[in-house]
Protein backbone atom coordinates (compact mmCIF):
# COMPACT_ATOMS: atom_id res chain seq x y z
CA UNK A 1 0.00 0.00 0.00
CA UNK A 2 3.19 2.54 0.83
CA UNK A 3 4.45 1.51 -2.75
CA UNK A 4 0.86 2.75 -4.23
CA UNK A 5 1.15 5.98 -1.76
CA UNK A 6 4.35 6.74 -2.53
CA UNK A 7 4.02 6.44 -6.25
CA UNK A 8 0.77 8.45 -6.55
CA UNK A 9 2.83 11.09 -4.34
CA UNK A 10 5.34 10.33 -6.90
CA UNK A 11 3.25 11.37 -10.18
CA UNK A 12 2.02 14.25 -8.55
CA UNK A 13 4.89 15.73 -7.43
CA UNK A 14 6.63 14.83 -11.23
CA UNK A 15 3.09 16.61 -12.74
CA UNK A 16 3.40 19.67 -11.10
CA UNK A 17 7.43 21.12 -10.83
CA UNK A 18 9.35 22.00 -14.09
CA UNK A 19 9.06 20.09 -17.29
CA UNK A 20 5.86 18.19 -15.82
CA UNK A 21 3.29 19.70 -18.14
CA UNK A 22 0.18 18.90 -15.90
CA UNK A 23 -0.96 23.05 -15.57
CA UNK A 24 -0.72 22.95 -19.34
CA UNK A 25 -3.92 21.41 -19.58
CA UNK A 26 -5.56 24.02 -18.27
CA UNK A 27 -4.10 26.38 -20.43
CA UNK A 28 -5.44 24.58 -23.79
CA UNK A 29 -8.33 24.51 -22.02
CA UNK A 30 -9.06 28.49 -21.44
CA UNK A 31 -7.45 28.49 -24.79
CA UNK A 32 -9.91 26.31 -26.70
CA UNK A 33 -12.76 27.81 -24.92
CA UNK A 34 -11.87 31.84 -26.18
CA UNK A 35 -11.76 30.19 -29.37
CA UNK A 36 -15.06 29.27 -29.59
CA UNK A 37 -16.69 32.44 -29.74
CA UNK A 38 -14.13 33.46 -32.41
CA UNK A 39 -15.64 30.97 -34.86
CA UNK A 40 -19.70 30.50 -33.11
CA UNK A 41 -19.96 34.80 -32.85
CA UNK A 42 -20.33 36.46 -29.37
CA UNK A 43 -23.68 35.92 -28.81
CA UNK A 44 -24.25 34.99 -25.34
CA UNK A 45 -27.54 33.64 -25.85
CA UNK A 46 -25.89 31.18 -28.12
CA UNK A 47 -23.01 30.92 -25.92
CA UNK A 48 -25.14 30.12 -22.67
CA UNK A 49 -26.98 27.45 -24.76
CA UNK A 50 -23.91 25.79 -26.57
CA UNK A 51 -21.72 26.25 -22.93
CA UNK A 52 -21.83 22.91 -21.26
CA UNK A 53 -21.17 21.17 -24.54
CA UNK A 54 -18.15 23.80 -25.36
CA UNK A 55 -16.65 23.28 -21.81
CA UNK A 56 -17.12 19.69 -22.13
CA UNK A 57 -15.32 19.33 -25.39
CA UNK A 58 -12.60 21.67 -24.25
CA UNK A 59 -12.18 19.36 -20.82
CA UNK A 60 -12.18 15.74 -22.91
CA UNK A 61 -8.89 17.49 -25.29
CA UNK A 62 -7.48 18.80 -22.71
CA UNK A 63 -7.23 15.55 -20.78
CA UNK A 64 -6.70 13.86 -23.92
CA UNK A 65 -3.68 16.27 -24.59
CA UNK A 66 -1.83 15.42 -21.33
CA UNK A 67 -2.27 11.66 -21.41
CA UNK A 68 0.47 11.13 -23.85
CA UNK A 69 2.60 11.93 -20.81
CA UNK A 70 1.03 9.10 -18.46
CA UNK A 71 3.32 6.69 -19.26
CA UNK A 72 5.97 8.35 -22.04
CA UNK A 73 8.62 9.43 -19.07
CA UNK A 74 8.72 6.87 -17.22
CA UNK A 75 9.49 4.93 -19.97
CA UNK A 76 11.93 7.06 -20.98
CA UNK A 77 13.70 6.96 -17.94
CA UNK A 78 13.37 3.20 -17.60
CA UNK A 79 11.15 3.31 -14.00
CA UNK A 80 8.19 2.06 -15.98
CA UNK A 81 10.57 -1.35 -16.01
CA UNK A 82 11.02 -1.25 -12.26
CA UNK A 83 6.92 -0.36 -11.75
CA UNK A 84 6.05 -3.08 -14.21
CA UNK A 85 8.72 -5.81 -12.35
CA UNK A 86 7.68 -4.43 -8.57
CA UNK A 87 5.71 -6.88 -6.07
CA UNK A 88 2.51 -4.10 -5.93
CA UNK A 89 0.20 -5.74 -8.60
CA UNK A 90 0.64 -3.84 -12.40
CA UNK A 91 -3.30 -3.23 -12.50
CA UNK A 92 -2.74 -1.28 -9.40
CA UNK A 93 0.14 0.50 -10.37
CA UNK A 94 -1.34 1.61 -13.36
CA UNK A 95 -4.89 2.53 -11.26
CA UNK A 96 -2.65 4.65 -8.68
CA UNK A 97 -0.71 6.60 -11.86
CA UNK A 98 -4.27 7.41 -13.63
CA UNK A 99 -5.36 8.64 -10.30
CA UNK A 100 -2.42 11.00 -9.76
CA UNK A 101 -2.55 12.02 -13.14
CA UNK A 102 -6.61 12.99 -12.69
CA UNK A 103 -6.00 14.97 -9.18
CA UNK A 104 -2.75 16.67 -11.35
CA UNK A 105 -4.33 17.76 -14.56
CA UNK A 106 -7.85 16.63 -14.21
CA UNK A 107 -8.61 18.38 -11.00
CA UNK A 108 -7.25 22.08 -12.22
CA UNK A 109 -9.29 21.59 -14.80
CA UNK A 110 -12.08 21.66 -13.05
CA UNK A 111 -11.19 24.00 -10.78
CA UNK A 112 -11.26 26.49 -14.05
CA UNK A 113 -14.62 25.74 -15.08
CA UNK A 114 -16.35 28.43 -12.77
CA UNK A 115 -13.92 31.09 -14.17
CA UNK A 116 -14.62 29.63 -17.90
CA UNK A 117 -18.42 29.27 -17.55
CA UNK A 118 -18.60 32.96 -16.38
CA UNK A 119 -17.28 34.15 -19.82
CA UNK A 120 -19.40 31.67 -21.51
CA UNK A 121 -22.47 33.54 -19.55
CA UNK A 122 -23.70 30.56 -17.87
CA UNK A 123 -25.32 31.15 -14.82
CA UNK A 124 -24.52 29.77 -11.01
CA UNK A 125 -27.17 26.57 -12.12
CA UNK A 126 -25.55 25.56 -14.96
CA UNK A 127 -21.93 26.26 -13.83
CA UNK A 128 -22.19 23.80 -10.99
CA UNK A 129 -24.23 21.37 -13.02
CA UNK A 130 -20.79 21.53 -15.38
CA UNK A 131 -18.19 21.17 -12.80
CA UNK A 132 -20.24 18.18 -10.72
CA UNK A 133 -20.51 16.68 -14.34
CA UNK A 134 -17.01 16.86 -15.14
CA UNK A 135 -15.34 15.84 -11.39
CA UNK A 136 -17.66 12.46 -12.56
CA UNK A 137 -16.71 12.15 -15.68
CA UNK A 138 -13.05 13.52 -16.27
CA UNK A 139 -11.83 10.31 -13.86
CA UNK A 140 -13.72 8.30 -17.20
CA UNK A 141 -11.84 10.03 -19.21
CA UNK A 142 -8.69 9.45 -17.50
CA UNK A 143 -8.84 5.83 -17.21
CA UNK A 144 -9.99 4.91 -20.25
CA UNK A 145 -7.26 6.95 -21.99
CA UNK A 146 -5.11 5.38 -19.81
CA UNK A 147 -5.38 2.10 -22.22
CA UNK A 148 -4.79 4.40 -25.27
CA UNK A 149 -1.43 5.79 -23.77
CA UNK A 150 -0.20 2.33 -22.83
CA UNK A 151 -0.99 1.19 -26.24
CA UNK A 152 1.00 4.27 -27.51
CA UNK A 153 3.97 3.41 -25.36
CA UNK A 154 4.39 -0.04 -25.88
CA UNK A 155 4.37 1.00 -30.02
CA UNK A 156 6.62 3.81 -29.63
CA UNK A 157 4.00 5.60 -31.24
CA UNK A 158 1.75 8.81 -29.31
CA UNK A 159 0.05 11.78 -30.52
CA UNK A 160 -2.37 11.56 -33.25
CA UNK A 161 -2.55 7.65 -32.91
CA UNK A 162 -3.62 7.88 -29.20
CA UNK A 163 -6.31 10.25 -30.36
CA UNK A 164 -7.97 7.91 -32.69
CA UNK A 165 -8.05 5.32 -30.45
CA UNK A 166 -9.16 6.88 -27.54
CA UNK A 167 -11.97 9.21 -28.61
CA UNK A 168 -14.08 6.89 -30.39
CA UNK A 169 -14.08 5.01 -26.51
CA UNK A 170 -14.67 8.82 -24.77
CA UNK A 171 -18.33 8.88 -26.36
CA UNK A 172 -20.56 7.79 -23.55
CA UNK A 173 -19.42 9.93 -21.50
CA UNK A 174 -19.55 13.14 -23.51
CA UNK A 175 -23.13 12.23 -24.17
CA UNK A 176 -24.40 11.48 -20.40
CA UNK A 177 -21.83 14.50 -19.25
CA UNK A 178 -24.06 16.83 -21.46
CA UNK A 179 -27.30 15.39 -21.33
CA UNK A 180 -26.57 15.70 -17.36
CA UNK A 181 -25.37 19.46 -17.99
CA UNK A 182 -28.26 20.11 -20.13
CA UNK A 183 -31.00 18.77 -18.23
CA UNK A 184 -30.12 20.76 -14.96
CA UNK A 185 -30.17 23.70 -17.18
CA UNK A 186 -32.67 23.61 -19.17
CA UNK A 187 -34.05 20.06 -19.81
CA UNK A 188 -37.61 18.27 -19.41
CA UNK A 189 -35.61 15.75 -18.18
CA UNK A 190 -34.34 15.02 -14.64
CA UNK A 191 -30.51 15.75 -13.63
CA UNK A 192 -30.54 12.09 -11.80
CA UNK A 193 -30.87 9.52 -14.61
CA UNK A 194 -28.04 10.53 -16.90
CA UNK A 195 -25.99 11.93 -13.75
CA UNK A 196 -26.50 7.99 -12.44
CA UNK A 197 -25.66 6.92 -15.57
CA UNK A 198 -22.13 8.65 -15.84
CA UNK A 199 -21.33 7.51 -12.51
CA UNK A 200 -21.92 4.30 -13.49
CA UNK A 201 -19.24 4.45 -16.54
CA UNK A 202 -16.71 6.13 -14.28
CA UNK A 203 -17.10 3.02 -12.31
CA UNK A 204 -16.71 0.83 -15.12
CA UNK A 205 -13.49 2.77 -16.52
CA UNK A 206 -11.90 2.18 -12.88
CA UNK A 207 -12.09 -1.42 -13.54
CA UNK A 208 -11.75 -2.21 -17.60
CA UNK A 209 -9.19 0.51 -18.15
CA UNK A 210 -5.94 0.09 -14.89
CA UNK A 211 -6.68 -4.22 -16.57
CA UNK A 212 -6.52 -3.56 -20.16
CA UNK A 213 -3.52 -0.85 -19.68
CA UNK A 214 -1.41 -3.56 -17.38
CA UNK A 215 -2.09 -6.18 -20.40
CA UNK A 216 -0.77 -4.14 -23.03
CA UNK A 217 1.93 -3.05 -20.80
CA UNK A 218 3.20 -6.64 -19.79
CA UNK A 219 2.58 -7.99 -23.49
CA UNK A 220 4.17 -5.06 -25.24
CA UNK A 221 7.18 -4.33 -23.34
CA UNK A 222 10.27 -6.66 -23.59
CA UNK B 1 -8.72 -32.52 -36.67
CA UNK B 2 -8.55 -29.61 -33.66
CA UNK B 3 -8.00 -25.81 -33.79
CA UNK B 4 -4.16 -26.30 -32.35
CA UNK B 5 -3.30 -28.36 -35.44
CA UNK B 6 -4.49 -25.32 -37.58
CA UNK B 7 -1.34 -23.23 -35.24
CA UNK B 8 0.77 -25.13 -37.84
CA UNK B 9 0.71 -22.79 -41.57
CA UNK B 10 1.62 -25.18 -43.86
CA UNK B 11 -1.47 -27.64 -42.69
CA UNK B 12 -3.75 -24.33 -42.29
CA UNK B 13 -2.83 -22.98 -46.35
CA UNK B 14 -3.16 -26.96 -47.86
CA UNK B 15 -6.33 -27.29 -45.81
CA UNK B 16 -7.74 -23.84 -46.92
CA UNK B 17 -6.30 -24.49 -50.45
CA UNK B 18 -8.99 -27.99 -51.03
CA UNK B 19 -11.86 -26.17 -48.93
CA UNK B 20 -11.56 -22.60 -50.51
CA UNK B 21 -12.80 -23.67 -54.16
CA UNK B 22 -15.72 -25.26 -52.27
CA UNK B 23 -16.81 -21.93 -50.46
CA UNK B 24 -16.76 -19.88 -52.96
CA UNK B 25 -18.90 -21.39 -55.20
CA UNK B 26 -21.54 -22.12 -52.30
CA UNK B 27 -21.05 -18.30 -51.58
CA UNK B 28 -21.25 -17.61 -55.67
CA UNK B 29 -24.81 -19.41 -55.90
CA UNK B 30 -26.14 -18.49 -52.23
CA UNK B 31 -25.96 -14.93 -53.17
CA UNK B 32 -26.95 -15.36 -56.85
CA UNK B 33 -30.23 -17.01 -55.67
CA UNK B 34 -30.20 -14.22 -52.79
CA UNK B 35 -30.14 -11.60 -55.37
CA UNK B 36 -33.19 -13.65 -57.57
CA UNK B 37 -35.17 -13.37 -54.69
CA UNK B 38 -34.64 -10.27 -53.58
CA UNK B 39 -35.29 -8.94 -57.11
CA UNK B 40 -38.81 -11.22 -57.59
CA UNK B 41 -39.80 -10.03 -54.24
CA UNK B 42 -42.62 -7.80 -53.67
CA UNK B 43 -42.51 -3.76 -53.42
CA UNK B 44 -43.52 -2.92 -49.96
CA UNK B 45 -46.68 -1.30 -49.25
CA UNK B 46 -44.93 1.81 -47.75
CA UNK B 47 -41.43 1.70 -49.24
CA UNK B 48 -42.35 0.24 -52.76
CA UNK B 49 -39.37 -0.78 -54.85
CA UNK B 50 -36.63 0.71 -52.38
CA UNK B 51 -37.27 -2.16 -49.67
CA UNK B 52 -34.90 -4.19 -52.22
CA UNK B 53 -32.03 -2.24 -50.61
CA UNK B 54 -32.92 -3.89 -47.63
CA UNK B 55 -31.49 -7.27 -48.91
CA UNK B 56 -27.76 -5.81 -49.04
CA UNK B 57 -27.75 -3.41 -46.00
CA UNK B 58 -29.45 -5.46 -43.16
CA UNK B 59 -26.93 -8.87 -44.04
CA UNK B 60 -24.01 -5.97 -44.26
CA UNK B 61 -24.93 -4.21 -40.98
CA UNK B 62 -25.18 -8.16 -39.09
CA UNK B 63 -22.30 -8.98 -40.30
CA UNK B 64 -20.46 -5.43 -39.56
CA UNK B 65 -21.04 -6.69 -35.82
CA UNK B 66 -20.34 -9.96 -36.60
CA UNK B 67 -16.54 -9.47 -37.59
CA UNK B 68 -15.49 -7.81 -34.72
CA UNK B 69 -16.95 -10.56 -32.44
CA UNK B 70 -15.06 -12.82 -34.82
CA UNK B 71 -11.81 -10.40 -34.23
CA UNK B 72 -12.41 -10.53 -30.16
CA UNK B 73 -12.25 -14.01 -30.73
CA UNK B 74 -8.79 -14.07 -32.55
CA UNK B 75 -7.84 -11.57 -29.72
CA UNK B 76 -8.82 -13.89 -27.42
CA UNK B 77 -6.79 -16.11 -28.96
CA UNK B 78 -3.86 -13.72 -29.01
CA UNK B 79 -3.73 -12.95 -25.50
CA UNK B 80 -4.61 -16.39 -23.47
CA UNK B 81 -3.58 -18.83 -25.82
CA UNK B 82 -0.74 -17.21 -28.20
CA UNK B 83 -2.33 -19.33 -31.01
CA UNK B 84 0.48 -18.16 -34.15
CA UNK B 85 -3.06 -17.80 -36.43
CA UNK B 86 -5.02 -16.11 -33.57
CA UNK B 87 -3.25 -12.57 -34.93
CA UNK B 88 -3.71 -13.41 -38.17
CA UNK B 89 -7.16 -13.72 -38.20
CA UNK B 90 -7.69 -10.52 -36.22
CA UNK B 91 -5.35 -8.92 -38.99
CA UNK B 92 -7.21 -10.21 -41.75
CA UNK B 93 -10.47 -9.52 -40.60
CA UNK B 94 -10.04 -5.50 -39.84
CA UNK B 95 -10.37 -4.30 -43.17
CA UNK B 96 -13.23 -6.79 -44.17
CA UNK B 97 -15.21 -5.95 -41.47
CA UNK B 98 -14.62 -2.29 -42.17
CA UNK B 99 -15.77 -2.83 -45.31
CA UNK B 100 -18.62 -4.14 -44.50
CA UNK B 101 -19.44 -1.49 -42.32
CA UNK B 102 -19.21 1.08 -44.98
CA UNK B 103 -21.72 -0.81 -47.31
CA UNK B 104 -23.82 -0.85 -44.72
CA UNK B 105 -23.84 3.11 -44.24
CA UNK B 106 -23.96 3.77 -47.71
CA UNK B 107 -26.58 1.64 -48.39
CA UNK B 108 -28.30 2.75 -45.40
CA UNK B 109 -28.05 5.95 -46.63
CA UNK B 110 -29.33 5.54 -50.05
CA UNK B 111 -32.41 4.08 -48.20
CA UNK B 112 -32.70 7.01 -45.93
CA UNK B 113 -32.48 9.38 -49.05
CA UNK B 114 -36.27 8.86 -50.49
CA UNK B 115 -37.54 7.60 -46.92
CA UNK B 116 -36.44 9.90 -44.42
CA UNK B 117 -35.69 12.73 -47.75
CA UNK B 118 -32.10 12.98 -45.83
CA UNK B 119 -28.82 11.06 -46.80
CA UNK B 120 -27.61 11.27 -42.78
CA UNK B 121 -29.27 11.83 -39.90
CA UNK B 122 -27.71 11.96 -36.27
CA UNK B 123 -29.93 8.95 -35.50
CA UNK B 124 -28.53 6.25 -32.94
CA UNK B 125 -28.54 3.41 -34.99
CA UNK B 126 -26.76 5.56 -38.14
CA UNK B 127 -24.39 6.80 -35.46
CA UNK B 128 -23.51 4.39 -33.79
CA UNK B 129 -22.67 2.48 -36.92
CA UNK B 130 -20.62 4.91 -37.74
CA UNK B 131 -18.60 4.86 -35.14
CA UNK B 132 -18.21 1.23 -35.51
CA UNK B 133 -16.52 2.27 -38.92
CA UNK B 134 -14.24 4.62 -37.08
CA UNK B 135 -13.26 1.96 -34.75
CA UNK B 136 -12.21 -0.08 -37.43
CA UNK B 137 -9.93 2.30 -38.87
CA UNK B 138 -8.33 3.44 -35.43
CA UNK B 139 -7.24 -0.73 -35.16
CA UNK B 140 -6.22 -0.67 -38.84
CA UNK B 141 -4.11 2.78 -38.26
CA UNK B 142 -2.62 0.91 -34.81
CA UNK B 143 -1.58 -2.37 -37.38
CA UNK B 144 -0.35 0.04 -39.89
CA UNK B 145 1.34 1.83 -37.38
CA UNK B 146 4.17 -0.59 -36.03
CA UNK B 147 6.54 -2.88 -38.27
CA UNK B 148 6.77 -5.63 -35.82
CA UNK B 149 3.34 -8.19 -36.35
CA UNK B 150 3.42 -9.83 -33.28
CA UNK B 151 3.68 -6.68 -31.03
CA UNK B 152 1.27 -5.59 -33.14
CA UNK B 153 -1.08 -7.78 -32.23
CA UNK B 154 -0.59 -7.93 -28.92
CA UNK B 155 -1.50 -4.17 -28.60
CA UNK B 156 -4.84 -5.02 -31.52
CA UNK B 157 -5.64 -7.18 -29.53
CA UNK B 158 -5.77 -5.54 -26.54
CA UNK B 159 -7.93 -2.69 -28.23
CA UNK B 160 -10.24 -5.08 -29.63
CA UNK B 161 -11.33 -6.44 -26.36
CA UNK B 162 -11.76 -2.81 -25.18
CA UNK B 163 -14.24 -2.23 -27.77
CA UNK B 164 -15.60 -5.41 -27.34
CA UNK B 165 -16.43 -4.51 -23.69
CA UNK B 166 -17.02 -0.70 -25.00
CA UNK B 167 -19.35 -1.09 -27.97
CA UNK B 168 -22.72 -2.21 -25.94
CA UNK B 169 -22.18 0.73 -24.19
CA UNK B 170 -21.55 2.74 -26.95
CA UNK B 171 -24.36 1.85 -28.83
CA UNK B 172 -26.77 1.92 -25.52
CA UNK B 173 -25.71 5.18 -25.16
CA UNK B 174 -26.47 6.53 -28.30
CA UNK B 175 -29.84 4.70 -28.56
CA UNK B 176 -30.65 7.10 -25.32
CA UNK B 177 -29.43 10.18 -27.39
CA UNK B 178 -31.68 10.05 -29.86
CA UNK B 179 -33.62 7.43 -32.20
CA UNK B 180 -34.95 7.67 -35.48
CA UNK B 181 -34.19 4.03 -36.71
CA UNK B 182 -37.13 1.55 -36.98
CA UNK B 183 -36.62 -1.33 -33.61
CA UNK B 184 -35.00 -4.52 -34.55
CA UNK B 185 -37.67 -6.81 -36.62
CA UNK B 186 -36.39 -10.09 -37.33
CA UNK B 187 -34.05 -11.12 -34.15
CA UNK B 188 -36.46 -10.14 -31.47
CA UNK B 189 -38.89 -11.47 -28.48
CA UNK B 190 -41.95 -13.39 -29.70
CA UNK B 191 -40.80 -14.35 -33.51
CA UNK B 192 -39.95 -12.31 -36.38
CA UNK B 193 -42.36 -9.28 -37.63
CA UNK B 194 -40.97 -9.60 -41.47
CA UNK B 195 -43.47 -10.90 -43.79
CA UNK B 196 -42.70 -14.30 -45.16
CA UNK B 197 -41.96 -12.71 -48.94
CA UNK B 198 -39.26 -11.03 -47.19
CA UNK B 199 -37.53 -12.76 -44.44
CA UNK B 200 -36.69 -16.26 -46.33
CA UNK B 201 -34.75 -13.78 -49.33
CA UNK B 202 -33.09 -11.56 -46.76
CA UNK B 203 -32.00 -14.84 -44.48
CA UNK B 204 -30.64 -16.15 -47.83
CA UNK B 205 -28.92 -13.17 -48.18
CA UNK B 206 -27.36 -13.02 -44.95
CA UNK B 207 -26.14 -16.90 -45.13
CA UNK B 208 -24.83 -15.72 -48.86
CA UNK B 209 -22.86 -12.61 -47.05
CA UNK B 210 -21.84 -14.36 -43.94
CA UNK B 211 -20.36 -17.27 -46.34
CA UNK B 212 -18.45 -14.42 -48.21
CA UNK B 213 -16.84 -13.21 -45.36
CA UNK B 214 -16.14 -16.26 -44.51
CA UNK B 215 -14.47 -16.91 -48.03
CA UNK B 216 -13.08 -13.28 -48.18
CA UNK B 217 -11.51 -13.79 -44.33
CA UNK B 218 -9.92 -17.60 -45.21
CA UNK B 219 -8.33 -15.63 -48.61
CA UNK B 220 -7.05 -12.55 -46.55
CA UNK B 221 -5.09 -14.92 -43.61
CA UNK B 222 -3.94 -17.13 -46.64
CA UNK B 223 -2.64 -14.04 -48.11
CA UNK B 224 -1.36 -12.64 -44.79
CA UNK B 225 0.55 -15.80 -43.90
CA UNK B 226 2.22 -16.00 -47.25
CA UNK B 227 3.10 -12.24 -46.92
CA UNK B 228 5.21 -12.92 -43.64
CA UNK B 229 7.11 -15.53 -45.44
CA UNK B 230 8.18 -13.15 -48.25
CA UNK B 231 9.17 -10.60 -45.01
CA UNK B 232 11.35 -13.41 -43.37
CA UNK B 233 12.82 -14.40 -46.17
CA UNK B 234 13.56 -10.92 -47.74
CA UNK B 235 14.82 -10.25 -44.19
CA UNK B 236 16.78 -13.08 -44.20
CA UNK B 237 18.03 -11.92 -47.58
CA UNK B 238 18.92 -9.18 -46.46
CA UNK B 239 20.98 -10.11 -43.25
CA UNK B 240 22.58 -12.47 -45.54
CA UNK B 241 24.23 -10.18 -47.45
CA UNK B 242 25.37 -7.37 -45.15
CA UNK B 243 27.11 -10.57 -43.90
Amino acid sequence: MTALAALIRRDIRIALRVGGGALIGVLFFLTVTVLMPFAIGPDLALLTRLGPAILWLGALLASLLTLDRLFTADHEDGSLDLIVMGRAPLELACAAKALAHWLAAGLPLIAATPVLGLMLNLDATATSAVALTLLVGTPALTFTGMIGAALAVTLHRGGLLLAVLVLPLSIPVLIFGVAASQAAITGPLSFGTPFSILCAISLVSFVIGPFAAAASLRHGLD
Amino acid sequence: MTLIDLANPTKFLSLTARVLPWLAGATAILLLVGFYQAAMAPDDYQHGAVVKIMFIHVPNAWLSMFVWSVMSLAALGTLVWRHPLADVAAKAAAPIGAAFTFLALVTGSLWGRPMWGTYWQWDARLTSVLILFLMYLGLMALWRAVDDPSRAARAAAVLTLVGALNLPIIKFSVDWWNTLHQPASVLRMGGPTLDRAFLIPLLVMALGFSLLFVTLHLAAMRNEILRRRVRSLQMMQASQQAA
